[in-house]
């Protein structure tokens, strides 16, 4: 509290501060408004470091024993880099990880470190530590610098002909601006365009067709109407899957993945439309999430909801995939199925809408909607 | 400067020195001299050696954003080397058992192998992803401060321009770089942004298939993203940080106000020696902790989620805290859609998606330009202002804040509604109204906030300090005696210029003639009204004189009624108030005055 012995004027702020109001009135852009005059820069009295040769020298000490470290530290990376096999876990407390990994990390970081830390400990307890004043310059020219290039422009707009030939600016706009089309066009085969034909043939178009089996998606059998019991869901796909490969393997696996539940028939809704699109309360729909295409998969056989775990939208399988909640605005499409004659589930045709995510083009009148029949 | 250790008296001797003073000088030679005869640094330097940089800790949150993206080239540079940009599907035979045999592509299993068979590789790949987080983050929290203090305003719009640009950039840079190792996590990305593309009306189709070179996911988009990456965004970074602190260089930093810092001067440490350790030595720092955080959190482990499969997702799956927003809003925005003739308008993720987005960087550019039309302010600002000094930037800026942060949480609402058994419906339901409320509540309470902060810097002046003394005097009144403020406080408190509040010009002039000079519209006016007024009018001269001359006598002016016979009796402070009076009419200071 002893400094604050009230609105004091340091009695040797004369020199110090008038020096940097002087200079400065000159070029004064935001007027002084403060009812206290500015009192000039507090000076600083000397650091600890300064006064206290010991401890001056302790500090002085202390840059040195950091940067030491640090070739310690690099030659300890450089063993741990060769000496750690590759397949040791270090398992102590919170830290289960590889050995070599975290010995490069602790060796290499606390290297890095100590060189910051030794730096900024230099500057701040052995460099010299008082501030400096440095008068700004205005951002904008000088004046006589402004007078000279609007000079200098007109000159030289007279010497380009442009105020009698004016035509000239006006062709040379143009011909630059003609010369980017090429450019633009260059890009036209960044891919395929996606003309209704082409459509058909990829985003609306799946694996599914009339007699393909569903297998389950991960040992790729098919799937036994009898063996679905009430309230289950299975992952499945179109037993033609399977023949694809490559990337063309990927782009049908991102369409054609479907959800098979088994519900009581007696306590879901079932469209007359879609009265042969199920067995027995067996319905297909598919996986692929309306809002942005994320594959949907948690099931709640209660309410026969399936959630979306990305955005949260909500569908209900009672009631033809319409949407109950979140921001997906389409029912999921369902797959028209029956059994062959083995009693296997095989699809009776592909969607009859596309599915996935919307797109311009898409023509949504065909959906489900709550209420249709 | 508080921790200057047990020295606090004030020495006669100063130390202002201005760069560049003469020393008996010896010219440059050997090396120096052989570079300066072809290059001309000499003079180069001269300008820039001795240069002044003021000292605060806010100023370093920029300098952590820049030395972020120094590590994210020096360890994107060494992933490169190994890494695969290909979507071609291999089976992977590397030394990670869990997956030996597993389809997968290129990109994820060199992904793989950076990991588990390159040496030091997982350590550079979880710097490199800490480091881009650090990036964004410490970006943002830089351009809050940019914000708050007003440094935006003139002659600094361009370079806030800039630094908007390198804002969006910086997020599409760390999106494409976290879908490059086309696993389950990235490849779930990449499907929103198909479906985010798609949205788009009119073109989204042929966009979705220009980028993805036709159908979802295809074989293109990785390479392509991985060009994205470390060439095209790299390279507009690059240039655009380099104007960025080009500017900085050219307008010298601004600095918060105080005694001897003003409108015309900067004051602080030279680039050379004391700076450039201060900096570079900040640089090894925030590489050090990155290397530290690399080697002892983990990040991104993509060996847990596997290789892409467009049927699989993980439940609670979220991208980096950057894109937390975008994606709380597609998740709270209703399911808006509109179908028309054979057509589909798909707001529901558009709006969210593109269209926040857009309105967020529009917001953020405009603001400089809007506040000066607002305010009609056309000077020049290198003192940085107190956020209190500008309470309806401050409200705002803190109601973008919440409004960002309400969005933020939005996209985290399943984890929400699991980790606090509530319903999920019910806090998508909350969120979808809390993003238009709490901004709104936020303003009002950051605004009066800054409002109080104004009236106790009027009290502090006027009065002095609170002491938390309670004192009773004789006859058994308690009181608490405030302790005076030093003069370097008061001028800090009270040097900001106060906002102006503009009145619209009448249309007609005095003779009935329209005045076509200096319009000022009704609704600038209202807007500059509701901008800067309301504010809490700083102490006058007289009034400072009053409070400390005649103590507190004067009714009405000390709201600590009780203390009447407080301070002054005490004797804490009655010599330091008149000397202070002294001091406002010492004739240097008064001529200091405009």
């Amino acid at each position: 509290m002893s400094e604050h012995n009230g609105l004091t004027p340091r009695p040797h702020s004369g020199d110090n501060g008038a020096g940097a109001h002087d200079a400065s009135t000159a070029m004064a852009t935001v007027e002084h408004v403060g009812p206290i005059a500015d009192p000039g820069l507090p000076h600083e009295g000397p650091r600890y470091t300064d006064v206290n040769t010991s401890a001056g020298n302790r500090a002085y000490v202390q840059v040195l024993g950091m940067l030491a470290l640090v070739p310690l530290l690099a030659i300890a990376f450089v063993v741990c880099y060769f000496a750690v096999p590759k397949d040791w876990v270090f398992d102590y407390g919170p830290l289960h990880s590889n050995a070599l990994h975290l010995s490069l990390g602790l060796t290499g970081g606390l290297a890095v470190l100590l060189i910051g830390l030794a730096c900024i400990h230099w500057a701040k307890q052995i460099m010299n530590d008082h501030e400096m004043v440095e008068m700004r310059h205005p951002a904008s020219s000088p004046a006589e610098d402004r007078a000279a290039v609007a000079q200098m422009w007109d000159e030289g707009a007279a010497d380009s002909g442009l105020g009698r030939r004016k035509l000239i600016g006006g062709a040379l706009v143009g011909a630059v601006g003609t010369i980017l089309l090429p450019v633009v066009v260059m890009f036209a085969d960044m891919g395929p365009h996606p003309g209704s034909g082409l459509r058909a043939a990829t985003i609306e178009k799946t694996l599914w067709a009339e007699g393909v089996k569903l297998v389950n998606d991960v040992t790729y059998e098919p799937i036994k109407a009898s063996e679905l019991e009430i309230g289950s869901l299975v992952n499945a796909e179109p037993e033609n899957l399977k023949d694809e490969h490559g990337a063309q393997f990927v782009r049908e696996k991102a369409k054609s993945p479907i959800v098979i539940v088994r519900m009581e028939p007696e306590r879901i809704k079932i469209p007359d439309s879609r009265k042969d699109w199920h067995v027995a309360g067996i319905l297909a729909y598919s996986k692929i999430c309306t809002h942005v295409g994320c594959p949907i998969s948690l099931w709640e056989r209660t309410t026969h909801h399936l959630l979306c775990p990305c955005h949260q939208s909500t569908f209900d399988l009672g009631d033809s995939g319409v949407v109950v909640f979140g921001p997906a605005a389409r029912s999921l499409p369902q797959l028209p199925i029956a059994v062959d004659g083995d009693g296997f589930l095989v699809a009776k045709s592909d969607f009859t809408v596309p599915v996935g995510p919307s797109y311009f083009e898409r023509d949504s009148r065909h959906d489900y909607k709550k209420g249709d029949n | 400067m508080a921790s200057r250790a047990g020295v606090t008296d004030r020495s006669e001797a100063t130390e202002v020195q201005t760069p560049g003073k003469p020393h008996a000088m010896k010219p440059l030679s050997g090396v120096l001299g052989w570079a300066d005869d072809r290059l001309g640094l000499a003079t180069a330097g001269k300008g820039g050696l001795r240069k002044v940089f003021p000292d605060h800790w806010s100023f370093l949150l920029g300098e952590v954003a820049l030395y972020s993206f120094i590590v994210l080239l020096l360890t994107g540079v060494f992933l490169t080397v190994w890494f695969k940009p290909s979507m071609a599907e291999i089976d992977y035979e590397g030394s990670y058992q869990l997956l030996k045999g597993i389809q997968m592509s290129e990109a994820f299993a060199s992904t793989l192998d950076i990991s588990f068979d390159v040496r030091g590789g997982l350590l550079v790949r979880q710097i490199h992803h800490w480091a881009a987080i650090l990036f964004v983050a410490a970006a943002t929290a830089h351009m809050l401060r940019v914000f708050f203090t007003g440094a935006f305003r003139k002659p600094r719009e361009v370079n806030w321009l800039i630094g908007v640009g390198l804002f969006a950039l910086a997020t599409i840079e760390g999106f494409a770089g976290y879908s490059l190792p086309d696993d389950l996590l990235s490849g779930t990305g990449l499907r929103f942004v198909d479906g985010l593309i798609r949205s788009i009306p009119l073109i989204g189709t042929w966009a979705e298939f220009f980028v993805f070179g036709g159908e979802f996911p295809g074989t293109l988009v990785i390479p392509r993203l991985y060009m994205v990456h470390i060439l095209l965004v790299p390279a507009i970074l690059l240039g655009l940080i380099a104007g960025h602190i080009g500017l900085v260089v050219y307008h010298k930093h601004s600095q918060y106000p105080g005694p001897g810092r003003t409108e015309q001067n900067v004051v602080g440490y030279p680039m050379f020696p004391v700076y450039a350790a201060k900096a570079g030595g900040f640089f090894f720092v925030v590489f050090g902790i990155l290397m530290l955080m690399g080697g002892f959190m983990q990040i991104n482990p993509v060996w847990k989620f596997g290789p892409y499969n467009p049927a699989q997702v993980t439940a609670g799956s979220q991208p980096d805290w950057y894109m937390g927003w975008v994606e709380g809003a597609i998740r709270i925005m209703p399911n808006w859609e509109w179908h028309l003739g054979s057509t589909t308008w798909s707001w529901n993720i558009f709006l969210p998606g593109v269209g926040l987005m857009g309105l967020l960087f529009t917001a953020l550019g405009v603001w400089p330009f809007v506040e000066r039309w607002i305010t009609g302010d056309t000077r020049n600002h290198h003192l940085l202002d107190r956020p209190r000094n500008a309470p309806t930037r401050t409200g705002l800026g803190v109601a973008g804040m919440t409004c960002y942060a309400m969005f933020w949480l939005a996209g985290g609402n399943d984890i929400i509604a699991t980790h606090f058994h509530v319903s999920l419906n019910v806090v998508t339901h909350v969120m979808r109204v809390a993003v238009f409320v709490a901004p709104v509540i936020a303003f009002l309470i950051a605004k009066r906030i800054c409002l109080a902060l104004q009236r106790s810097d009027r009290e502090r002046v006027l009065h002095g300090s609170e002491t938390g003394i309670i004192e009773r005097s004789i006859d058994g009144s308690y009181s608490e005696p405030h302790a005076p403020i030093d003069i370097d406080a008061a001028y800090t408190l009270t040097q900001h210029p106060v906002i102006p509040v503009t009145q619209a010009t009448p249309g007609l002039d005095e003779n009935g003639v329209p005045d076509p000079s200096r319009k000022v519209s009704r609704l600038r006016a209202t807007l500059s009204h509701w901008f800067a007024g309301h504010q809490i009018p700083k102490p006058t001269r007289a009034e400072i004189e009053a409070a400390h001359h005649h103590g507190d006598d004067v009714d009405g002016v000390d709201p600590h009624g009780p203390d009447q016979n407080g301070v002054d009796q005490n004797g804490v402070d009655q010599d330091g108030a008149d000397r202070a009076v002294e001091s406002a009419q010492n004739p240097r200071e008064l001529s200091a005055r405009h």
